[in-house]
């Protein structure tokens, strides 16, 4: 469909978003990612049955973890979309980019 | 050049070359012959060559053992049914237009919009049965079976994509969710979501033209008449037969029905009237989704056996050279980047792309190609690898979802492990996409290398484990369904043990007499078993239970205890097939078991078998007896061409007995609508209730009588019956034991679980376990032997191979590290990681895992690695990616 995007994204593969570990998103932002965002299966349509939730709780713990700390927890995020959705792919990468520049450049990254 | 885009029911235009849509097959480029001018740009720019205008039809001839026909079906066109509008208003479309308009590939992107002013709309009404269960207008006389679910489906995805309030109304005569968990479906609609149904055939539908609104009218169920105003109107059209598969039946000399359907024996539903022709789909008769997929197995599944003899016999192998070992060597990387023509060369400055690889760590050689993925690039990396000793090769260029097979085939011929290889898609997630910024795009195309690099640097050998399969098929359950699955097998040249419970093979099918097209069923069993116990391949154990279950697909052990004397046995086999059945559910309701003239369908038609109808007077029927109510919320799919059945056996025993069914929607589904017609015609008298005002029962001297209120009169009535027939469902055989035993997953209805309903119907999660029969659901006769067909071929295609090649890419445990907290176990969606009490340790069979790594990443130790996904191999992408500074 060759829908436009930002170019700033980068795609990792993983196997499920289940596959997604706390350790990897904290790692984005640790070395100097502004923002990091996982995107599995529409919920309740997971191949694996579950993993995208899980991957969601671990979302959602990050986010929490960072604003502990003071970083923006929003710099991490999870959607869903079916493998059918390009055009919804495009436009959360469109919204996570917006949503990214809104918040500014990742306080950790080196100057 | 534009052409009208047909698969978006033109509502908007494509080019005059064209992918027809995102998920063709094949996904290649066509011309448009009627929109194309010759202008010759296309061919001119192909630098693949690969344009040829003068491409025509050709005619071969091939020669083949057996013939399948599935040229499935088209949505009727209601252009000739005037007082619909369709074609004149704009905002009436079809319901496969609508579902072009909700889809994100559709003429509006997904955005719900009404083609005469793209505004949303704020109300839809969908007219069901346009060009179905209509002999006036057009004469389709059959139910189409998909569109209840298709505009319930659409309206909640309608609901759920607009912004605003959306009153979606469904005119409907019947609702007709007979399918598996579609009832559900159907009541969260309605009661959760607020699609409204309205019980009523829409006569008229005329345009406001100020508006471009419509304003419908019916005459509802009290008689009166009624009209309401909406900003689209969706019809819902049936199912039809293309003129070109009627033309394809003639020339095969195939017997078509009244209908063009292909003509069937309830007793052999995918066999045609031309031996060794076959047929699926909605050929064979209306069907959705499921239904088609598993009809096609079937039809495999016959076509195979034909052919059994010749299996395996044109099949060519590839040899591969053994493999290097390089563990110990440090990586010598290759990099080849592809321009892909001008895909990807076009847009990124693949030479600075290339120039940039070779600086980076570990890589000893890199290259750029025209087209990467052709054959004599094959070959060429082929010469690479062994000139530069390399140990790990990247690909720059398109999806690994499409192309990573092919390269890792490469790496296997030069004695490379196919896992030493990764992909940068630098055309997908790149240069298509941003295109209007060229520099971006090679920036980018620089971090995906350098982010492929850092990983291909990482990976490590993987073993492919080879496991044998154990020729021989378990099936459990003697009845028609597990009877066929077992003779099929026989007749695919495989061994069979079947396994029944009972003395007697034949199951619920025992209790019954005639199919409604009027097929002996007891014969056919006769018949049936007769097969069964002859074929040499088949064996058959009756009085068996099973006790003891264990190992994997290919591999399994079951051990069951056989005969009143409980004699232990062990089968060792590679697949099973599950096929346990149901039972008739047995009544609570309306004086059943307390009144002998309160009867359920099955023992009706015992007594009409034996006695006739000659002594009634007048019989009444209830319909959905322990079925659509809050005990079980399901549709038993049968009951209403049960009832139909029994009230035409009825009639034409003895025309003067007067037959009621109570009924809350008819669902005489595809060609049994006919029937329901025609029990109409001979007097059969039905009336509707609700739910919440059920008949009343009271047994009395005269005879039983049963009060209910009348829709078409809007009062209560009384009917004194001589008999009460209770259309009571279908329950699913007690298989609590067994499931516990081998594990298998069951609905809330106790029905077994397939691995997905569309793509995979009769498998269950678990692979080489299969499903068939009632086990699965409520089905007919004919739907169980079509569906024993296709577990059949689907475990053939197990048993075909005598070995198989698992996936590397398992889960496994650094069992030193391990506190066995068990973590995994309760997490793996497969139950496959297990704590071995004899060694101490978990354990996660390579056969059995899914490689979706939920419990490597739910470890709180890290104890668990998913092979090829190993933390370091993923955590090295993002350092390599921000090394480089985003």
């Amino acid at each position: 469909m060759r829908l436009d995007y930002p170019s700033n994204i980068k795609i990792i593969r993983v196997p499920c978003t289940g596959k997604v570990d706390v350790m990897h998103l904290l790692r984005a932002i640790q070395k100097g990612a502004d923002g990091v965002y996982a995107v599995g299966c529409l919920e309740g349509a997971c191949h694996y049955n579950e993993g995208n939730l899980r991957a969601r709780e671990r979302v959602n713990h990050v986010r929490r973890l960072l604003e502990e700390i003071g970083i923006e927890g929003d710099r991490v995020r999870m959607y869903n979309l079916s493998s059918g959705e390009g055009p919804t792919f495009a436009a959360y990468a469109r919204e996570m980019a917006e949503n990214i520049k809104m918040l500014g450049p990742n306080p950790l990254k080196k100057h | 050049m534009a052409a009208v885009n047909e698969i978006n029911k033109g509502m908007n235009d494509r080019r005059a070359t064209y992918i027809e849509y995102a998920q063709a097959v094949p996904l290649a480029y066509a011309i448009d012959p009627d929109a194309c001018i010759g202008c010759g740009l296309c061919e001119n720019t192909c630098l693949a060559k690969a344009v040829k205008y003068n491409d025509k039809e050709e005619e071969t001839t091939v020669t083949v053992g057996s013939v399948i026909l599935s040229p499935g079906t088209k949505g009727y066109d209601p252009s000739n049914l005037d007082f619909l509008g369709y074609g004149k208003f704009p905002n009436v479309v079809t319901s496969e237009g609508f579902e072009r308009i909700l889809s994100a590939g559709g003429p509006y992107f997904g955005h719900v919009m009404r083609p005469l002013d793209r505004e949303e709309p704020k109300s839809i009404a969908w007219l069901q049965c346009v060009g179905s269960r209509d002999i006036n207008k057009c004469g389709n006389g059959y139910c189409s079976s998909v569109c209840c679910m298709y505009a319930t489906k659409e309206a909640m995805i309608a609901k759920e994509h607009i912004h605003g309030d959306l009153d979606a109304v469904i005119f409907n005569m019947d609702m007709r969710t007979f399918g598996k968990d579609y009832e559900k479906y159907f009541l969260r609609a309605r009661d959760k979501e607020g699609v409204r149904y309205v019980k009523a055939r829409v006569h008229t539908i005329s345009e406001v033209p100020e508006t471009g609104d419509l304003i419908v009218q019916y005459v509802d169920e009290s008689g009166e008449r009624k009209q309401e105003t909406f900003s689209m109107v969706v019809l819902s059209v049936g199912l039809t037969i293309p003129d070109s598969a009627v033309e394809l039946a003639k020339r095969l000399n195939i017997e078509l029905n009244h209908y063009n359907f292909v003509a069937t024996d309830p007793f052999a539903p995918v066999e045609t009237s031309q031996p060794g022709i076959y047929t699926c789909g909605v050929f064979q008769g209306p069907k959705d989704i499921p239904g088609s997929v598993t009809e096609a197995s079937a039809a495999a599944c016959l076509a195979g056996a034909d052919l059994s003899e010749a299996r395996g016999t044109e099949t060519k192998t590839v040899t591969i050279p053994e493999q290097k070992d390089v563990s110990d060597q440090e990586p010598r990387i290759g990099v080849f980047v592809c321009n892909c023509g001008i895909n990807i060369g076009g847009i990124v400055d693949v030479p600075a792309v290339q120039e940039y690889a070779g600086r980076l760590p570990n890589v000893v050689f890199t290259d750029s190609n025209l087209f990467t993925c052709s054959q004599d690039t094959q070959e060429k990396i082929k010469e690479k690898i062994k000139e530069h000793n390399l140990n790990r090769v990247v690909v720059a260029s398109c999806s690994p979802k499409t192309h990573e097979p092919m390269f890792m085939e490469t790496l296997e011929a030069c004695g490379l492990n196919r896992y030493l290889f990764e992909m940068a898609n630098i055309r997908n997630q790149n240069s298509w996409i941003h295109s209007k910024a060229p520099e971006l795009a090679t920036q980018k195309a620089k971090d995906l290398v350098r982010m492929a690099v850092a990983r291909a640097g990482t990976l490590k050998p993987l073993a492919q484990k080879v496991i044998s399969v154990t020729q021989k098929a378990l099936v459990i359950g003697g009845g028609v369904a597990g009877m066929n699955a077992a003779l099929n097998l026989g007749r695919q040249g495989f061994d069979v043990i079947l396994v029944e419970k009972d003395a007697q093979l034949g199951g619920f099918s025992r209790k019954l007499h005639h199919t409604i097209e009027g097929g002996d069923i007891l014969a056919y069993l006769d018949k049936l078993i007769g097969q069964v116990n002859a074929h040499e391949r088949v064996e058959v154990i009756t009085e068996a239970r099973v006790t003891g279950f264990g190992g994997y697909k290919g591999n399994f052990t079951t051990d069951v205890e056989i005969g009143p004397g409980k004699e232990k046995r062990t089968i060792k086999h590679g697949v099973i097939i599950v096929a346990t059945g149901a039972v008739e559910y047995q009544p609570k309701e309306y004086s059943y078991g307390d009144d002998d003239r309160v009867v359920t369908q099955i023992e009706l038609a015992d007594r009409l078998e034996e006695k006739g109808a000659s002594d009634l007077n007048t019989v009444v029927m209830i319909q959905c007896v322990g079925s659509r109510n809050d005990e079980m919320q399901e549709c038993s799919r049968i009951c209403c061409q049960n009832a139909v059945k029994n009230a035409l056996h009825i009639k034409k025993e003895n025309p003067d007995t007067q037959v009621f069914v109570l009924y809350r929607d008819i669902r005489t589904y595809g060609l049994l609508e006919d029937f329901y017609k025609e029990a109409r015609e001979r007097g059969v008298i039905f009336i509707r209730f609700e739910n919440d005002a059920p008949p009343k029962v009271k047994a009395s001297a005269e005879g039983i009588l049963v009060s209910v209120k009348d829709h078409i009169l809007q009062r209560d009535i009384t009917i004194r019956a001589d008999l009460l027939a209770l259309s009571a469902g279908m329950r699913a055989a007690d298989t609590d034991e067994l499931s516990g035993i081998m594990k298998l997953n069951r609905n809330q209805e106790g029905y077994f679980i397939e691995a997905h309903v569309k793509l995979r119907p009769v498998d269950m999660p678990g692979e080489g376990i299969f499903l068939c029969g009632t086990a699965h659901g409520p089905k007919l006769i004919s739907e169980a032997i079509s569906q024993s067909q296709a577990a059949a071929s689907r475990a053939t295609t197990f048993l075909a191979k005598p070995e198989i090649k698992l996936s590397a890419i398992t889960a496994k445990v650094d069992t030193e590290h391990c506190v066995k907290c068990l973590t995994c176990v309760r997490t793996c969606p497969f139950g496959v990681p297990m704590f071995n009490t004899e060694l101490g340790v978990i354990e996660i069979d390579d056969a059995l895992c899914h490689g979706c790594g939920s419990c490597a990443s739910i470890c709180p130790r890290q104890t668990i690695k998913l092979s090829f996904y190993e933390d370091d191999q993923l955590a090295c992408k993002i350092d390599a990616l921000l090394a480089g500074g985003m």
